[in-house]
């Protein structure tokens, strides 16, 4: 073969099996959001496939992306968390997770986790938290954000609905909801819908978990599945 | 994501014979990996049913164009409670069979009364895919592994890439775009073996009148909580008795 005739490749190790995830954290409590299809190309391959991740009673996480990477990332994530849980005789709080997860997607910045995450739980005062991310480890603490394939028509509902403070002022407030836990979830579940209408790859099913004191309560609802 | 593929191709060769990197006179590193599939399978269907899964594949492997092996099983048992059906690369699959063989031998060997579940295969399956995915020399296979234990039934696919899931129903290349939405109108929880049966038959029925690749000879795999069957070859009625294959050309286009 010639040096320097790039070949056309024949297989990619990356496809998008699509999804949405919302997060939104409140004053005591964080919900976290993520529909149920999994997608490939114009096919559906499921329509019962959670995209969310309990890493502990403070800690959820929804990926959307590449499943196979995804997976993985779970599967680490959840290896490192009981590993800390054995040597410090608790469990990891979820700004410590949220660190650790940003650390394990730029380990492989070379040959990314092509995963798009929503990390949502309590902080260490049983505050709201929301922690957002790009496929390569970039994030930030917010009070809400969609990833995924629904996440450009979800997030300016979220902008205008949550009454939260703006990100853009200065000096800066949290931006963490107002609104009560039944309040917020109405919204998820409106947002949910809208984008199901309008996308191909969200749909099917929509699985819910709110996270607060009295611990984890999962909830789970049909969309529509065309 | 573009810098890992293009990294290895401008030092792609077709040179050195195994697997690994291997310095070459030149003093670059050259690899070689799966570029392409050679003899292949086509689609694979399975479904849960009443009382286990029920897994169902044709006994063609192609060579290109051309049908080269027509009695070539796809199907396989794994170890007592499961098994697997293939698509894609056969020579892949009897390796990953080969795998599969070694894993259950070593889960038996330690006589614990404890057998690897479906579950537990299928974990070990993707990882497997996934891995050879990481090194760029994927095993070119779409698979589909079902099985039943201690009542559970399960049924998981894994494609070549890593990607996997669960579902009460499955399929394979053009199963997938054929099969699926009649598996979807049609599939109930509590089939019998004889519906489940019937079911799969319109499937291939319709893989065998539309996916080219595809030949009218079949096997069945039954996994039930006593264990795994392969049922012998068999063929299904075809119907070419329409009236537009009597004269196919009188309402084609341009045609005399």
């Amino acid at each position: 073969m010639a040096r320097g005739v790039k070949e056309h490749a024949t297989w990619s190790p990356y496809e998008n099996n699509g999804g949405t995830c919302v997060a939104i954290a409140g004053s005591d409590y964080c919900i976290v959001a993520a529909d149920t299809r999994l997608s490939l190309g114009y096919s559906i391959l499921t329509r019962g496939h959670s995209k969310l991740f309990k890493l502990s009673d403070t800690a959820v996480m929804a990926s959307s992306g590449f499943q196979a990477d995804v997976r993985t990332l779970q599967k680490n994530l959840e290896a490192r968390q009981k590993g800390y849980y054995h040597q410090h005789g608790k469990p990891m709080s979820c700004p410590g997770m949220a660190q650790l997860l940003s650390n394990t997607l730029y380990y492989k910045r070379f040959f990314p986790y092509y995963s798009f995450n929503v990390l949502g739980g309590l902080d260490t005062e049983g505050k709201g938290c929301v922690y957002t991310y790009d496929a390569v480890g970039s994030y930030e603490r917010t009070g809400y954000s969609t990833q995924g394939s629904g996440a450009e028509l979800i997030m300016p509902i979220l902008d205008n609905q949550l009454k939260s403070a703006s990100p853009l002022l200065y000096p800066p407030r949290e931006t963490a909801t107002p609104l009560t836990e039944q309040e917020a979830l109405e919204i998820v579940k409106d947002t949910f819908a809208s984008a199901t209408e309008r996308q191909i790859y969200t749909g099917d099913g929509l699985e819910i978990v709110v996270i607060n004191k009295d611990g984890i309560h999962k909830e789970y609802l049909d969309l529509k599945k065309d | 994501m573009e810098h890992a593929i293009e990294a290895f191709k401008r030092e792609e060769s077709l040179g050195a014979r195994h697997s690994g990197a291997a310095a070459a006179s030149d003093g670059k590193i050259h690899i070689e990996r799966t570029q392409y599939p050679y003899v292949t399978g086509s689609s694979v269907l399975g479904i849960k049913y009443k009382d286990g899964i029920l897994l169902a594949a044709d006994m063609a492997a192609s060579y290109g164009s051309t049908k080269r092996y027509k009695s070539f099983q796809r199907l396989k048992p794994v170890g007592k409670h499961a098994v697997i059906g293939a698509s894609g690369e056969m020579s892949d699959f009897q390796q990953i069979s080969t795998m599969l063989d070694e894993l259950t031998l070593r889960d038996q060997m330690w006589d614990d009364s404890n057998t690897l579940g479906p579950h537990e295969i299928h974990s070990y399956l993707n990882r497997i895919m996934y891995q050879r995915r990481n090194k760029f020399d994927p095993l070119w296979n779409n698979i589909i592994l079902g099985g039943v234990k201690n009542g559970k039934k399960y049924l998981g696919v894994v494609s070549m890439i890593g990607v996997h899931f669960e579902d009460d129903h499955v399929a394979t290349g053009f199963g997938q775009h054929l099969a699926r939405p009649e598996l979807r109108k049609q599939w109930r929880a509590d089939m019998t073996l004889e519906e489940g049966v019937r079911l799969l038959e319109k499937c291939l029925l319709v893989l065998y009148y539309r996916d080219r690749s595809s030949i009218n000879k079949y096997q069945i795999a039954k996994v039930t909580e006593e264990g795994v069957t392969i049922s012998s070859p068999f063929a299904i009625e075809t119907n070419w008795d329409l009236e537009a294959f009597q004269n196919p050309t009188k309402n084609a286009e341009g045609s005399w």
